[in-house]
């Protein structure tokens, strides 16, 4: 009897790259789901069209490189980089906003470095830092979160459509009226103006820890990524180095002076932290590849996310630490290569039997 | 009996592969008949083709030595049975994928008639060593897990070094394989009284028995022996079941903790590793005078009707063992000679069982896993690496074909176990290209160290051909000179000489 004939090993891969994303995409649910709770359905516009331009790029790209369209859709990585998009930009930003960052993110940040495994910097953020540069105004535009006692006004479903798509405002309402100041953009222009912690803490929209809504989003983004931690989908590395990167500076400053320093739970659960290492920083293209190495990588955006709060000009810094800790990820991985078993001294003979 | 001890080492990554060992485990191991011919392959190990001592047309009989080892690594081979050498020609083989390979074909007469030997079972701690060594030699026996290194010739490299450990692998950590446990579960005495021998051999004082923990059964009828021998040198280590601890240098890693070095043996860190089937191999040649002539081997898969261990004479061809266990079913359209992970897939089932063939996996095409997709750098082909490389760089580096990173990033030192395969979710081939590149990487040191033999050579023949060319200048001078001291007379002598002798050649 005549059998063909291959390659070993003969048994199938266990995982594929399009499972893993849709894992990565549905551990995101619940905190969208909480994002629409708090602060409308803009998300769901700005994920739709961030979904569509994000495919559209990958499509077009994947086709002037002569490949074929349908794997790079299958792999579901163009929907992950919208969904990341989705939850950096406020509730309500004109789509041609949104439309930027998404093909900026993967037509110049993927693509142009050669496509999926091949980028350098972390597409949503590339396509976030390209719409902080070029529409600084619209991401001022963050609705007031809805919670039973603070009673702002909030815009209709349709209204929210409206703005998507035109960028304007019904006549009747005011800008002002319906937005809101983050409350890291609260903590940040507090301080400089010489109020301390304690008197910025008593505004209402500062919440328990992170400010309303804004925490119980990074609760359930911290409920996916313990998923996503439990499914293997990521390694604890890296969310753990985030949070002594950014907490072990936040806590000595807060003991040191109070006053004048964010408390770590805030730093911790406002802005864009839990997302961030749990999510972002996860990102295994961009991030260093071999266990300590993503250690130190978490440290690294931890550490320049409290820089970039405490001593930059942008109340947030998730973008930029993530960013510029790409650009160390080579001399990273050289760095912290494990020992290869049988090249390391003195595990000879000598090291010690257990019996 | 005697308990499992669990005290271990460490071990990085490997994989719980699903076991599948549950239809071969059955039912007991299944003598095959001896078939009507035998195809004996005269490279059956690691090292030099044996030499065929018979002719065609000759009658031998049963453990009668046909082919010779020759240089410093090889192993000699026995008639399986009694018969008639019919042919010596190229034939099949699963080593070279279904290509051929020379063999001598036996025509069995189904008399299974045994060649007498002169010499009683001595008792073997009366041997010397090197008696045991020798005999073992004689016995063709090669390391039965896989690798066919012969054994003989392992034993004495290991005499070189100060051992201090015995690790006999019962572990069998690929799916499928069960011919290991079904032979520990039926011949427990017989691998512990090979233990012994080579404990003997090499004056060894401590004999670890290492069963991985999804073999109860073995790790019973182990306990049990050793608690009726009482020879508490020999002890039962319980490993966990994880692909691939098996493999020798893991194993020495998992069990005593020490580090095998690059491109060293377990014998530079004080181990000797034998396969449990090698142990009971030596048992039968050095108790009971049997040259290894026969194995155990596992038939399974989806593609057989009947899963099943069978005991089987060396030669007898896949197709032959298949027929007698209940032949194919629908499904079968691979054939894979020795396990899922680290196997050879053949072309055709006309291969003949050989020394090294653990395992006869029969399967339906391993399902559709889609194209595949660039490396995403989840880095878990790094978490599941035994040897603790970095796949995912050096995929990198085989792509560019970047000979100095690839070996910086430590190629050399990959096991080919397949884990990081089974776990990329871009379903790359990874195992695949790091065979390829190491065969690069070798034909490039080949290619570089011919080119060096070259250049001395080439250096050596100037430096002759310019020695030779002033020597013969200092010659002529000094013929000259003694001519000119001897006078014009003498001068026209030697004219004269020369000229007659021109004249004479013509």
């Amino acid at each position: 009897m005549e059998f063909q004939r291959r390659e070993a090993p003969f048994l199938a891969p266990q995982v594929g790259v399009s499972s893993i994303m849709l894992q990565v995409l549905a551990a995101m649910v619940p905190a969208a789901m909480a994002h629409v709770w708090y602060f409308g359905p803009g998300f769901l516009f700005n994920l739709l069209v961030a979904a569509f331009f994000a495919s559209a790029g990958e499509a077009m790209m994947l086709s002037l490189r002569s490949r074929r369209p349908e794997t790079g859709l299958t792999d579901y990585s163009a929907l992950v980089t919208a969904a990341l998009l989705a939850f950096a930009l406020p509730s309500l930003t004109p789509w041609w906003v949104t439309a930027t960052g998404a093909l900026f993110a993967v037509v110049v940040a993927k693509h142009l470095y050669g496509g999926l495994g091949f980028n350098i910097f972390n597409p949503a953020m590339a396509g976030y830092v390209v719409i902080l540069v070029a529409f600084p105004m619209h991401l001022n535009l963050w609705v007031a979160p809805s919670m039973g006692d603070l009673d702002y006004q909030h815009l209709t479903i349709l209204q929210t459509l409206k703005f998507t798509l035109t960028g304007s405002l019904p006549d009747a309402i005011a800008v002002d009226a319906i937005s809101r100041a983050t409350p890291l953009d609260v903590m940040k222009s507090g301080l400089n103006n010489a109020r301390t912690v304690a008197e910025i803490r008593s505004i209402p929209i500062m919440g328990d820890f992170g400010g309303r809504g804004w925490e119980w989003i990074g609760n359930f983004l911290a409920f996916g990524g313990f998923w996503l931690l439990i499914k293997k989908i990521i390694r604890w590395q890296i969310p753990v180095g985030v949070g002594i990167g950014l907490l072990l500076p936040a806590t000595i400053m807060y003991m040191v002076e109070p006053g004048s320093h964010a408390s770590p739970g805030f730093h911790l659960f406002g802005g864009a932290t839990i997302l961030c290492a749990f999510f972002i920083a996860t990102d295994p293209v961009t991030a260093a590849t071999s266990p300590r190495g993503r250690l130190i990588y978490g440290i690294g955006i931890g550490f320049l996310i409290y820089c970039i709060r405490r001593w930059g000009s942008y109340a947030d810094g998730v973008a930029f630490a993530v960013l510029l800790m790409n650009m160390a990820v080579p001399a990273i991985d050289y760095l912290t290569r494990p020992h290869i078993i049988g090249h390391s001294e003195g595990r000879g003979r000598s090291g010690g039997t257990v019996d | 009996m005697s308990a499992p001890t669990y005290d271990l080492g460490t071990l990085h990554g490997g994989l719980r592969l699903p076991g599948h060992k549950a239809d071969s485990t059955r039912s007991a191991i299944l003598d095959i008949p001896v078939p009507s011919q035998l195809i004996l392959p005269i490279t059956q190990h690691v090292g030099d083709p044996a030499q065929p001592i018979v002719g065609i047309g000759e009658r031998v009989l049963k453990g009668q030595l046909i082919a010779e080892s020759e240089g410093t690594l090889g192993a000699p081979v026995h008639a399986s049975s009694s018969g008639k050498v019919i042919a010596i020609e190229p034939w099949p083989v699963s080593r070279r994928y279904g290509d051929t390979a020379p063999c001598i074909v036996i025509e069995c007469d189904g008399k299974d008639e045994a060649i007498a030997r002169a010499d009683a079972p001595p008792n073997f701690t009366r041997l010397e060593a090197p008696d045991v060594l020798r005999k073992i030699l004689q016995g063709g026996i090669v390391g039965l897990g896989g690798a066919v290194f012969p054994t003989a010739q392992k034993l004495m490299q290991a005499r070189t070094c100060e051992i201090d450990h015995l690790l006999l692998n019962g572990v069998e950590c690929e799916s499928y394989i069960s011919c290991d446990d079904m032979h520990m579960r039926e011949r427990a005495g017989e691998i512990i009284s090979g233990a012994q021998i080579l404990m003997h051999a090499l004056k060894i004082d401590v004999c670890f028995l290492v069963v991985e923990s999804d073999k109860p059964d073995a790790i019973q009828k182990l306990g049990d022996v050793l608690g009726e021998i009482s020879d508490d040198r020999i002890v039962l280590k319980q490993v966990p079941t994880i692909y691939p601890s098996g493999g020798e240098d893991q194993l020495v890693q998992l069990v005593t903790n020490r580090e095998v070095p690059s491109g060293g043996l377990p014998s530079d860190v004080g181990c000797l590793v034998q396969n449990v089937g090698t142990a009971a191999a030596i048992h039968s040649w050095v108790i009971d005078n049997e040259p290894l002539i026969s194995r155990v081997t596992t038939i399974t898969g989806d593609g057989v009707a009947n899963p099943i261990n069978v005991r089987a004479r060396i030669g007898t061809t896949i197709a032959d063992i298949i027929e007698i266990t209940g032949g194919y079913t629908d499904k079968a359209q691979q054939l894979i000679i020795g396990g899922p992970m680290t196997g050879k897939s053949v072309s055709t089932d006309r291969v003949p069982l050989v020394k090294a063939t653990n395992c006869v996996l029969v399967m339906s095409e391993t399902p559709a896993i889609g194209p595949e997709l660039p490396c995403i750098r989840c880095g878990d082909c790094a978490s599941v690496c035994p040897v603790q490389l970095l796949p995912q760089q050096l995929f990198w580096y085989a792509c560019a074909d970047d000979e100095k990173k690839l070996r910086d990033f430590g190629l050399m030192d990959c096991i080919e176990c397949g884990c990081c395969d089974l776990v990329c979710p871009s379903h790359i081939p990874l195992t695949a290209d790091f065979r390829v590149a190491k065969g690069r990487i070798r034909e490039l040191a080949d290619e570089k160290a011919r080119a060096a033999r070259a250049r001395l050579r080439f250096e050596a023949r100037n430096d002759r051909l310019e020695r030779e060319e002033t020597e013969r200048a200092s010659e002529l001078s000094e013929q000259k000179e003694s001519a000119k001291k001897a006078g014009p007379s003498a001068i026209a002598e030697i004219l004269k000489r020369k000229k007659k002798k021109h004249e004479e050649d013509k």
